[in-house]
């Protein structure tokens, strides 16, 4: 059984200019261990999706509209905020890009590190201030003993990084939900935070959710990847299988407006204009319109996830008819 | 190379760096650009890549003259700006003209497209007054915007369009180069790839010189003729694009392109990483020596004192690094 099932899960944004379904009818699931990737362009509900999952939608102006997050037999959309509280932030963890979202800036590395495990577990500060120490240490944080009493100020962008990871990773949670950690971050310190989140999930058995608009980070990473486009899925692959055979026409405009898949200085494919307005109502499929290969059939109908192969599945009505 | 249209001779860029409001206490000098010699040819296409804070914006504004030079000299053809009069910096302003990063903060929110194109055009009184509409029309075009939403404002467009606008707008002028800073870094693949291709189309066309700075080495590979790679305010290698990224030969730029993950998962999970430590050092101190030495798998004492200087190592590849010989086998 997966760790995690979502299924049919849609999350609007009531404001004054419209309703947004920013979420509209997501489905996945997350197995003991795996690495799934998150993948779409800015927009597409990548972080509403874990957001929804992870109880950190506001409302108002959000509101879960339908849908359910069945994690190890509890459903996180309709459990009591009890039952939510022994596996947020405890059996599920996040991080994000702005490590300053999960950091308190006014609290001691030290205190914030400890603060979970004497929420949700039975320890002695003394017990619970060894393990922060035995977790900066091995998310790579030099001269630990001393600098687990700093503030977060105090540390460069890719320590804070480093101290945000160990906070979320200190009660050994069983899934890792990363939100794009590593796009502020220059390459070379980028590599070593992937390498860190690798370790670590090694080491603990998680499984990670892993959000990121960068194809090459995804390959490297991910066992499972997931293209997002306007609030709904339109492919589902292993990794290997979406690079190399992608099927849906938005994931395959994708891999061809890349300059690193294509030959230098030759002309790159573009997908003509803007992902719609998801405050207006799009009764087919929401790539139609950008996409060179829509007909009549493809503005009318909302297309659905179909499988196309062992683990892969895709929401193209044409390439569903075999005419792609 | 033909004769290059702009050159830079050991240009350097300090900043005094002071702490404390009203008792202000010298702290030091941040030498964000530190002796960069560079040269730039006409139509050529030069990628500028390193990580942040290594100075790439202070030599983009360096050359556009927004910052004095603290030494060395910027020649656009044949003429040194940094000893020029006023009226010189008038006539660069015409041929020298920059793209940044982010289009909301690059154009007026309360000024038309209309307005943002004409201003310049205006203020240099380069076609009469009955004739700015139509080049206003031709600028957008040019750019690939419908002339139609010319009274819009920025708000009213999308990312990709709102950097087609300033394109268009550092294009009003005809200038000889365009200095364009991290202009694809916010936005998301499929609308670089229609700014890409528009620059290259540009470049072509118009016979534009282009310093193209960016983070994204695929990106820079792609659009690039030769690249410059800096660390800590100097250029450490320099070289034909493709090569500079196919076979890197100074141990920062090998560990740069090591460290850009490729979309590509067979390669990827089979590939050997050199993965760094530690973050890039502030240019407040920078280390004796290769600026690089601390974080370098081949440093050795040599290194630690006397700074490398760029020297040619093979036929169109400079490098900066003592050890280069003997570790192009390792
Ligand atoms: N607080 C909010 N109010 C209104 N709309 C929102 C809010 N938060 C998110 N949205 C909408 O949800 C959509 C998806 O956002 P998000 O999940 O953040 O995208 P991604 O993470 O893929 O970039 C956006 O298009 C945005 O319009
Ligand atoms: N006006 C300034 N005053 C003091 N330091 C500055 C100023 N502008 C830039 N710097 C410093 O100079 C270095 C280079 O910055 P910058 O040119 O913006 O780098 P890059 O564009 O490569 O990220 C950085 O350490 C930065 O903090
Ligand atoms: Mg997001
Ligand atoms: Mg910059």
């Amino acid at each position: 059984m997966p760790l995690l099932t979502v299924t049919d899960l849609r999350t609007y944004f009531y404001t004054r200019s419209g309703v947004y379904r920013a979420v509209d009818g997501v489905s996945f699931s997350v197995e003991r261990g795996e690495t799934l990737g998150l993948v779409g362009e800015s927009g597409s509900g990548k972080s509403v999706t874990c957001y929804s999952i992870m109880g950190l939608v506001l409302t108002p102006p959000g509101r879960i509209e339908s849908g359910t997050a069945i994690f190890d037999g509890v459903d996180l959309l309709h459990c009591t905020p009890a039952q939510a509280r022994t596996i947020r932030g405890k059996r599920i963890a996040m991080i994000f890009q702005d490590p300053m979202t999960s950091l308190n800036p006014y609290m001691r590395i030290s205190e914030q590190l400890i603060e979970p495990l004497l929420i949700h577990e039975k320890i002695s500060k003394r017990d619970a201030l060894a393990r922060a120490l035995a977790m900066l240490e091995s998310v790579g944080i030099n001269d630990a003993a001393k600098r687990m009493h700093l503030y977060p100020h105090e540390f460069s962008g890719g320590m804070r990084q480093r101290v945000m990871i160990a906070m979320a990773l200190i009660t050994k949670p069983e899934l890792l939900i990363a939100d794009e950690p590593t796009t502020a971050l220059d390459v070379t310190v980028q590599a070593q935070i992937l390498e860190l989140i690798k370790k670590m999930q090694r080491e603990l058995g998680m499984a990670v959710i892993f959000i990121t608009h960068d194809l090459g980070v995804v390959s490297g990473l991910c066992d499972r990847v997931q293209v997002m486009y306007a609030g709904r899925v339109v492919e589902t692959a292993d990794v290997r299988t979406l690079f190399r055979a992608p099927q849906h026409p938005y994931t395959r405009g994708l891999q061809r407006s890349i300059p690193a898949l294509q030959p230098k200085g030759a002309e790159l494919y573009t997908i003509n204009g803007l992902p719609p307005d998801v405050s207006k109502p799009l009764p087919g499929c929401s790539f139609a319109a950008r996409c060179e290969f829509a007909i009549d059939r493809c503005t009318a109908e909302q297309p659905t996830l179909a499988t196309f192969g062992p683990g892969h599945a895709q929401a193209c009505l044409r390439v569903q008819a075999g005419e792609l | 190379m033909a004769e290059p249209i702009l050159e830079l001779r050991d240009v350097r860029t300090h900043f005094p760096v002071s702490q404390g409001f009203l008792f202000k206490r010298a702290l030091g000098t941040v030498k964000a650009v530190d002796g960069v010699t560079l040269s730039l040819g006409r139509g050529e296409v030069l990628g500028l890549v390193g990580e942040s804070g290594c100075g790439k914006s202070t030599l983009a504004r360096t050359i556009m003259q927004l910052l004095p030079t603290t030494g060395g000299a910027v020649i656009l053809e044949g003429k040194n700006l940094t000893t020029g009069s006023a009226g010189d910096v008038h006539h660069i302003r015409r041929d020298l003209q920059m793209v940044f990063q982010d289009p909301y903060a690059s154009l007026n929110p309360r000024m038309t497209v209309f307005d943002t194109l004409a201003e310049p055009l205006r203020v240099h009184r380069v076609c009469p007054a009955t004739g700015v509409p139509a080049r206003v029309a031709e600028l957008m075009q040019l750019v690939g915007l419908a002339p139609r939403f010319m009274q819009k404002y920025p708000h009213e467009f999308s990312g990709g369009q709102r950097q087609r606008i300033a394109i268009a707008r550092a294009l009003a002028l005809e200038p000889k180069i365009i200095i364009a800073d991290e202009p694809v870094s916010a936005l998301d693949v499929s609308i670089q790839a229609q700014i890409l291709n528009l620059l290259a189309q540009l470049v072509r066309k118009m016979n534009l010189s282009l310093v193209f700075i960016a983070h994204d080495l695929a990106v820079v590979k792609h659009i690039s003729d030769r690249v410059a790679v800096m660390y800590l305010g100097k250029i450490v290698e320099l070289g034909r694009a493709a090569d500079v990224i196919e076979r890197p030969r100074h141990p920062y730029t090998r560990a740069l392109v090591s460290a850009i993950p490729t979309p590509n998962p067979d390669l990827e999970r089979t590939r050997q990483r050199i993965v760094l430590p530690g973050d890039p050092p502030s240019p407040m101190n920078p280390p004796s020596g290769c600026a690089f030495h601390p974080r370098c798998p081949h440093a050795r004492e040599i290194c630690k004192s006397g700074v490398p200087p760029l020297f040619e190592f093979e036929p169109y590849r400079e490098v900066a690094c003592v050890r280069v010989e003997e570790i192009a086998n390792l």
